[in-house]
């Protein structure tokens, strides 16, 4: 997917100025983050799941090799197929030769992040395959031709309205030429219009939340059932995942089920949760053919070991943008690649350069929301610092910027100059300010002064404020 | 370099060791082999009826509805009065499953019985399941030649007899009768868990049903006593 990270000022701007946007967005607070913490409060058993997820993700990290070798030997044994891929253009390859070979023209699609960061689509139909995403919310910004403002709620960004018009647009050469605007009908229009592509695919591709070392299964977790229509009609399979989705056993999914959905809808488990091991067998009457594991390692491989290797825990619930203020302020596609809200800003800069998203780490006001909720508790908040002192150190943040805080720090290093500095300073902007006690200007920062007034200084430092009164024995 | 050995050598060349032999190796082994369960919620430590009853509010709080029968032989005028009180279609896709091959139809002569995996123009589907999970209020579908999975999914109502014995606490337990029936480390091709029917929540918030999968989901609890 193409990165807009460079503008996130801008388009930050412009979201807090678009109303569909903050109407939308303003939503996410009272709807994911209240039915959270209503499914975690009725289990008593749901922070010690919380560190026992965090301890069990990382001994995963640390024998990542062992757990991957031994999945990959059971879908071999159950018949499947294992595709090796160190980056988004080889797994694009991968796919599309399988597509190639099941001669297939179109292509349902369940939800998939790790597609996203290939942009599948755009290659698929560069080839002549139509590609067509299953999940309602998707297929929206399908016909929309956008990309996901949330991870477990692609179209969030889009309102009834605008979906009553897109399907309005789009469908008539189903025949359906009303414009019609009531949910339930929306739904229905999507569902009937969508039943046709499932049963006509050639080929099925779903992406994996978890795939099982023990029995060589890949597992999804959907809703709306898509995902299994989508795998069990075509003659052919393809999960497509990451690496450090496999998990050893059955259990250890189950201990990650119970958190996943309760984390992310409040769910205390999602409707469909689905476990696929290998092709039909031989004597079964439905299923497809053939069964592809498409694994996709670009970049994780080098978060191991790493100050970031955290970040490899994640299980993409969408906890922490449900949570983030920034998030609901300017919304998903201000970050400017796949991943928005906390975990865009701490993994982005990995994936995509810190070159290209410098400002994510930034869009943050530390409020620790983020890691309070994560169920595998990633350290957000300090990944997100690591990155702005990366961004320092390696010259990525801008001269004047770094000028800046090049001052500050000379200043900061010798308290007494320091102190020095701050006396002076507090008297100029008390005198600046004059009777009204703020200052509606201020060099240098116009940026931040354009939108408020700054209050001056009382006159005293604080330091000079604490001597007095230790000396006056309060 | 192949792919594959370039991604596991930057794997250990990271973690800062080559691949695990010896005992490292048979812990690991040992560990998968073993299956230990993780915590598990206590909610569940109850007496078999009280989980029964726990299966069935926790399914009717995810729009699930459910009737308690008290033999198989209710099964077709169950399953009459259902599509009646629903005005459903009375042409029923019925797994080919031997478990159901004893439902005395000929008391429903209006219902139509067709055998099979699910086509595209059948509305209601009958079904038996594998398990039933307490905690949830889950199903546990396994796949076969006599349960095939398109059955739970393509048909826009989904019938399903399960027995109150089949109904056990946890996750956890429906692993282990997959591995009692199909050996260790081995899964039916497809195993579903099914909490309620199809919803999606993707047009601004608003919760609706049946997006792609069943819209209603109907549960026969056939009450024949305690655990198996």
């Amino acid at each position: 997917m193409q990165v807009t990270s460079r503008r996130f000022k801008d388009s930050a701007h412009e979201a807090l100025h678009d109303k569909d946007i903050q109407s939308a967005f303003s939503k996410v607070k009272g709807g994911f983050p209240v039915a959270r913490a209503k499914s975690a409060g009725e289990l008593p058993e749901f922070e010690d799941l919380r560190d026992q997820a965090r301890d069990l993700k990382n001994h995963i990290l640390e024998n990542l090799d062992y757990y991957l070798e031994y999945f990959e030997d059971q879908v071999l044994l159950q018949g499947g197929r294992v595709h090796w891929c160190s980056s988004y253009a080889e797994a694009r390859e991968v796919v599309l030769d399988i597509c190639r070979d099941a001669n297939a023209k179109t292509v349902t699609k369940g939800k998939s992040m790790i597609t996203e960061e290939m942009a599948l689509n755009e290659h698929l139909s560069a080839h002549g395959i139509e590609p067509i995403e299953t999940d309602l919310g998707e297929y929206i910004i399908q016909l929309a031709h956008e990309h996901p403002s949330h991870i477990i709620a692609p179209a969030l960004h889009k309102t009834k309205d605008q979906v009553t018009e897109l399907f309005h647009e789009n469908h008539g050469k189903y025949g359906f030429t009303e414009r019609i605007t009531d949910p339930q009908a929306l739904v229905n229009e999507a569902r009937s219009i969508l039943r046709d592509k499932y049963v006509n695919a050639d080929v099925g591709i779903t992406g994996a939340n978890f795939l099982i070392a023990e029995t060589g299964s890949t597992v999804i977790v959907t809703n709306e059932g898509n995902g299994d229509l989508t795998q069990s009609l075509p003659k052919t399979h393809i999960a497509v995942s990451s690496i450090e989705k496999v998990v050893p056993t059955l259990e250890d999914a189950s201990l990650f089920l119970r958190l996943l959905a309760r984390s992310a809808t409040g769910q205390e488990m999602s409707v469909y949760t689905t476990f696929s091991t290998g092709p039909k067998r031989m004597e079964d009457i439905d299923g497809p053919a053939n069964f592809h594991v498409v694994l996709v390692d670009s970049g994780r491989s080098d978060l191991l070991g790493s100050d970031k290797q955290d970040l490899l825990r994640c299980l993409k619930c969408g906890a922490c943008m449900n949570h983030c203020p920034v998030y609901q302020a300017v919304g998903g596609h201000t970050y400017g690649w796949v991943y928005p809200g906390p975990i865009g800003a701490a993994l982005n800069p990995h994936m995509v350069g810190l070159e290209e998203s410098r400002h994510l780490p930034n869009a943050s006001t530390f409020c620790g929301r983020c890691e309070e909720v994560c169920p595998v508790r990633i350290p957000l908040p300090k990944i997100m610092r690591h990155w702005r002192e990366q961004a320092f150190e390696t010259q990525v943040t801008p001269k004047p910027e770094r000028w800046g805080i090049g001052i500050w720090a000379f200043f900061a290093k010798r308290p007494k100059l320091y102190r020095l500095m701050t006396r002076v300073s507090a008297r100029a902007l008390k005198l600046m300010a004059g009777k009204k006690g703020v200052i509606r200007k201020l060099p240098l920062m116009k940026g931040w002064s354009s939108v408020r007034d700054f209050p001056a200084p009382e006159g005293t430092t604080f330091m000079d404020q604490w001597k007095k009164q230790q000396r006056e024995g309060k | 370099m192949p792919s594959r050995d370039r991604i596991f050598s930057r794997i250990r060349h990271n973690l800062g060791r080559g691949p695990l032999e010896g005992e490292a190796a048979q812990a690991l082994k040992a560990r998968i082999e073993g299956h230990a369960p993780n915590i598990v919620p206590k909610r569940t430590n109850i007496p078999h009826k009280e989980q029964v009853n726990l299966f069935q509010a926790k399914a009717e709080a995810l729009a699930a509805t459910v009737a308690r029968i008290s033999s198989f032989d209710d099964v077709p005028e169950a399953l009459r009065d259902y599509l009646t009180a629903h005005n459903l279609a009375t042409r029923i896709k019925m797994s080919p499953d031997k478990s159901l091959d004893s439902l005395p139809f000929d008391k429903t002569p209006m219902l139509e019985i067709k055998r099979g995996a699910a086509a595209p123009e059948d509305e209601v589907s009958l079904t038996p399941a594998f398990a039933g999970i307490a905690e949830t209020g889950t199903l546990c579908m396994a796949s076969s030649p006599e349960t095939p999975s398109t059955l739970n999914f393509l048909p826009e109502n989904h019938v399903v007899v399960i027995k109150a014995s089949q109904i056990t606490g946890t996750l956890e337990d429906s692993w282990e009768r997959l591995r009692k029936t199909y050996g260790a480390g081995n899964l039916p091709r497809t195993v579903n868990f099914i909490s309620g029917p199809s919803r999606t929540a993707d047009i601004e918030q608003t919760l609706i049903m049946g997006a792609h999968g069943p819209r209603r989901l109907h549960i026969l609890i056939v009450d024949d006593g305690p655990q198996d």
